[in-house]
């Protein structure tokens, strides 16, 4: 693979988050437990199809066979995928929502922060843009680890056990392979080892402060960057692809 | 016979949107929130989303004082055939703008 071909296989996991992420967080409209956060919810969601698709115009550029963004959402399969286990996992409750993404947000905070002065000017310039959003994202979500963790037994207990189901998942966010190793060398890219510890520190003293435990290290899931996902990914792309499937370019 | 109906979300309060430094704060609507905190972040996605503002007031609804409706002719309409509060009367030199 050369350098080009890895930089397109950066943006593109970075593109894979977000729209993975931004359609399980749609899969909230109309369905979430207040008016009001069914906006934000859905905001949320827009934010993140709209770095998306920053993202994949960039990656269409870089791979330079004339497709566009929507060839990236719309076209490829499973396992061409590279978005982490974390994203793709079903909503479930609202404290299961507010926990995941709330783990996202933070690693995104401090990924973001770095990507900012990237040394790839279209990917600085697309984090600048994310980062505002992403803030906003980590503010809602850790107010509501803290609000639930520290509420009633029943929030208590269903937010803690959030945060242990997910635990597993949060590894993989910080794993290094050899397009990362590169990218970390032009100074494209990141050291996610670097963020790992502001993660967990930062992690650490919310838990603490919404009364909840922090899980203990065990086996971490790995696989979706590359390629090989949970079960539930196929059913992502079949719901988002089907109209571009059926009915290729169609237009409205 | 008459069942009260309950308001079964959180605490409401009015929002205040300001459009631009320097301009008064104007009133938007309002959301539901459990706390200060929550309620303006849902103050936030409802009212700012499409660039309306740049500065955001929550107040507690219950904490605002209304005037009563039936207090209306006493309150308002003595200042109905009072036209000469209106600085109407005066001519404007020429040239002077924005009066």
């Amino acid at each position: 693979m050369d350098t080009q071909q890895q930089i397109l296989h950066y943006v593109l996991r970075l593109g894979d988050n977000a729209l993975i992420s931004g359609h399980r967080l749609g899969e909230w409209c109309s369905n979430a437990p207040i008016l009001e956060e069914d906006l934000a919810l859905t905001n949320f969601a827009l934010d993140y199809i709209g770095r998306a698709e920053n993202l994949y115009q960039y990656a269409a550029k870089l791979e330079n066979k004339g497709h566009d963004e929507d060839f990236f959402a719309y076209r490829r399969s499973e396992r061409d995928f590279q978005n982490h286990l974390l994203t793709e996992l079903p909503n479930n409750n609202f404290a299961d929502t507010m926990a995941r993404l709330w783990f996202l947000s933070l690693y995104e905070f401090y990924l973001y922060n770095e990507l900012c002065s990237s040394h790839d000017e279209t990917i600085a310039a697309i984090a600048q843009k994310s980062i505002k959003e992403i803030k906003y994202h980590l503010r809602h979500t850790k107010e509501w680890v803290l609000r639930l963790g520290d509420g009633t037994s029943e929030s208590h207990y269903k937010m803690q056990k959030a945060i242990n189901d997910y635990w597993m998942y949060t590894g993989e966010l910080f794993e290094m392979d050899t397009i990362d190793h590169e990218m970390l060398n032009l100074g494209i890219g990141i050291n996610p080892q670097n963020i790992y510890s502001l993660w967990l520190k930062d992690v650490k003293e919310t838990l603490n402060e919404a009364q909840l435990q922090v899980p203990e290290d065990s086996y971490m899931q790995t696989g979706g960057k590359n390629g090989i996902h949970t079960e539930y990914l196929g059913f992502i792309l079949a719901d988002m692809q089907y109209l571009q499937r059926a009915y290729p370019d169609a237009k409205w | 016979m008459t069942e009260e109906i309950k308001d079964t979300q959180w605490p409401l309060w009015e929002v205040f949107i300001q459009s631009n430094p320097g301009l008064p704060y104007k009133h938007a609507g309002s959301v539901h929130g459990s706390d200060k905190e929550i309620a303006m972040q849902n103050a936030r996605d409802t009212y700012t989303r499409r660039n309306e503002g740049t500065s955001i007031w929550i107040v507690p609804s219950n904490s605002i004082v209304a005037s009563n409706p039936s207090d209306s002719d006493m309150f308002f309409e003595p200042s109905n055939d009072k036209i000469y509060r209106h600085p109407t009367f005066y001519v404007m030199p020429e040239g002077a703008l924005n009066i």
